[in-house]
């Protein structure tokens, strides 16, 4: 079931973690989204509604939209229809892509990109002022102390002794937390990740799954990801998308026992267990 | 000890004594130079603060400037303008009357003081930046495409001087004005005292250069350089950064010319045209971008053999110069001082000091 648990031991409980669904505060809504590529609908009239503490994946077939929908909510893809509203009713559907990073809301993509000249600490450095304007950045000097944050958020990533590495000289891995920290530093209320685990080992796959359970204690976390054994195994909600729309969600074990989500991802399933048995 | 103490081992206090012991140098100068070289010398460090500001933009933002003889000339201008106002007294200026002039034009006259001509010729260029780099930057227009528009800049700016010949002086350009506030400026003591005013003028953007790249500023546009993007999604506007840099540099570009025009006495449309802006990027590249200190060294020592070999055979200089291009994208991308530190390290490393060497490298 769960082929992670049985490499790497870990004392904190997985899935036994009481999580109410649906009770928390909504942080951020997207409403009938449409996205069109010169006349290619890519994502059509798709819902989304992202809960406070909650770890959200949102799985589907290759080209099913998740990635454009990521774009449409971080301001990257504007909409040809529809809206998105922050859980206090602001829309941020026309802002530009930085004022709504401003506004807490973290995009990783997909390939780890942080900043490989620089070191770690000078990359978690960018993001630790909430002030971003030039005036504040004049008066900051850069790589000067270590803030508490700053230690935390290395603790938490699990990099507390690389600090002054260059970050171009971090593993694969590393890159990822690496970034994921940065945005943590921005205390985020909602953080869109792309395929965070693609190209890791099931170590780092694992230790990837426990940091963002531990992360959505504070905000809401969105996941992509193909890697079905990952979704199973750390995820409180999953959202189907299939070719542009809104397929199912619910928890995972409804989504496995879904017979129309089986049908799209049949091909894709047996896929995914072939690689795993290949393991 | 001595291979230490000149590779600038991080302690503190050898760079500051390397610095101490370079400035007094450079403050004796005036003592073993006759006229004519220190006038060179000034010269040459007026133009190092334009390339300090240069390499602000390029050793850190990756902004590329092929037009950076604009702001230059704006600065040049200003300051010749205010030079050809106090020569001619009451009178129009000569050139003025020539093409049949009747009164001065109206942007003519904030010029007859020296205060404004001095403030206008670095925030003119400052300004004029500042709108280009508002638009561009915010369109997110870079690399390549900003570069070639900087190129269309000085186009139209050279164009436009040259056409204007009533207002601007046209191919001829602004020349004909020995004093300056009463001062000839063609005396040894006036000489040497510019000589001091450029110094500090000099030091005065390396220091301001230094605090900026050494800000959060300057790690954004690193990181823009390297990432745009991903610093737009990090919630900063990098389009602002950048144009606040690109202002900079043209306001420091402004006040290079400002003191170049006082060395060299003149200024024309072909001083701020397309071949000097090119220059102007070989002396940051040779002297190794995104040092700040490189761009000065590039500059004084570029500018010591375009003097030297012009004297011996005119044409060969844009031979050498075209040599050197290549030269150094090819074989030196980081520049004297890129070299300069490789070999530090490599000898260091035979010495056994490793730690001096790696923390360079890092
Ligand atoms: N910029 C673009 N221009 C044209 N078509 C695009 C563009 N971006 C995405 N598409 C198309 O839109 C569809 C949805 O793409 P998207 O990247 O959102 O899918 P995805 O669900 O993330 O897929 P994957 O699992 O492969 O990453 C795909 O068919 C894709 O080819
Ligand atoms: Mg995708």
């Amino acid at each position: 079931m769960q082929p992670y648990a049985k490499k790497v031991d870990f004392s904190v409980p997985v899935r036994g973690e009481v999580r109410e669904i649906g009770i928390s505060p909504i942080v951020l809504s997207a409403e009938d989204i449409t996205v069109t590529f010169g006349g290619f609908v890519a994502v059509n009239g798709m819902n989304l509604a992202l809960r406070k503490n909650e770890l959200h994946f949102l799985i589907g077939p290759n080209g099913a939209g998740k990635t454009t929908m990521l774009d449409v909510i971080c301001g990257k893809t504007r909409p040809a229809a529809g809206r998105v509203l922050l859980g206090d009713g602001l829309d941020i559907t026309k802002k530009r892509d930085y004022e709504i990073a401003g506004l807490g809301v973290g995009r990783k993509f997909q390939a780890p990109s942080i900043f490989a000249n620089l070191s770690v600490k000078e990359n978690l450095e960018l993001t630790l002022d909430p002030d971003r304007s030039v005036f504040r950045a004049l008066k900051v000097r850069r790589n000067r102390c270590t803030t508490f944050e700053m230690k935390k958020v290395l603790e938490q990533i699990g990099l507390p002794d690389r600090l002054h590495v260059r970050a171009g000289s971090l593993s694969h891995g590393e890159k990822q937390w690496l970034e994921i920290g940065m945005l943590l530093l921005q205390k985020p209320r909602l953080l869109l990740l792309d395929e965070p685990v693609a190209g890791m080992t099931d170590e780092e796959t694992m230790k990837t799954g426990m940091l963002l359970q531990d992360i959505a204690k504070a905000c809401s976390v969105v996941v992509v990801e193909h890697d079905m054994d990952f979704v199973r195994s750390f995820a409180a909600k999953v959202t189907v998308m299939h070719e542009g729309k809104l397929l199912k969600e619910g928890s995972m074990a409804e989504i496995q026992r879904d017979p129309m989500v089986a049908e799209v991802y049949l091909g894709k399933r047996r896929e995914t267990n072939a690689q795993a048995a290949g393991h | 000890m001595v291979l230490k103490w000149l590779t600038g081992n991080p302690g503190s206090r050898t760079k500051r004594i390397l610095w101490s012991v370079l400035l007094l140098l450079m403050c004796m100068a005036p003592l073993f130079m006759t006229p004519f070289r220190l006038g060179l010398l000034t010269k040459f460090l007026a133009l190092a603060i334009l390339a300090v500001g240069l390499d602000l933009i390029w050793g850190y933002g990756g902004i590329l400037s092929l037009g950076h003889g604009v702001f230059f000339g704006l600065g040049a201008y200003a300051m010749a303008m205010y030079l050809k106002l106090e020569a001619s007294g009451t009178s129009l200026p000569d050139f003025m009357s020539w093409s049949g002039v009747e009164g001065l034009p109206w942007f003519w006259e904030p010029f007859r003081s020296f205060p404004a001509a001095l403030i206008l010729g670095m925030l003119l260029p400052a300004l004029l930046a500042l709108i280009l780099g508002f638009f561009t930057f915010r369109n997110r227009i870079v690399g390549v495409y900003f570069t070639i528009l900087t190129q269309a800049l000085v186009m139209i700016v050279v164009t436009l001087f040259v056409g204007k010949q009533e207002w601007t002086g046209g191919t001829n350009g602004l020349t004909g004005y020995p004093s300056i506030l009463g001062f000839n400026l063609n005396t040894p003591s006036t000489k040497i005292g510019l000589y001091f005013i450029t110094l500090a003028a000099l030091a005065g953007a390396y220091v301001l250069c230094r605090r900026i790249v050494s800000s959060r500023v300057g790690q954004v546009l690193e990181a823009s350089r390297d990432g745009e993007n991903r610093v737009r999604f990090l919630g900063f506007d990098p389009s602002r950064y950048k144009t606040f840099a690109f202002a900079v540099s043209g306001g420091l570009a402004g006040l290079a010319g400002m003191l170049f025009v006082l060395q060299v006495g003149i200024i024309s449309p072909s001083m701020m045209g397309i071949v000097p802006s090119i220059e102007m990027v070989l002396w940051v590249a040779l002297g190794g971008r995104g040092t700040l200190i490189g761009a000065i060294i590039g500059t004084v020592l570029l500018n010591s053999a375009k003097t030297g070999i012009s004297e011996a055979y005119p044409e060969g200089w844009l031979l050498v110069l075209g040599a050197l291009f290549v030269i150094v994208v090819v074989l030196m991308p980081k520049g004297l001082v890129g070299v300069w530190s490789k070999v530090v390290s490599s000898l260091s490393r035979r010495g056994g000091t490793v730690h001096a060497a790696v923390r360079k490298e890092g």
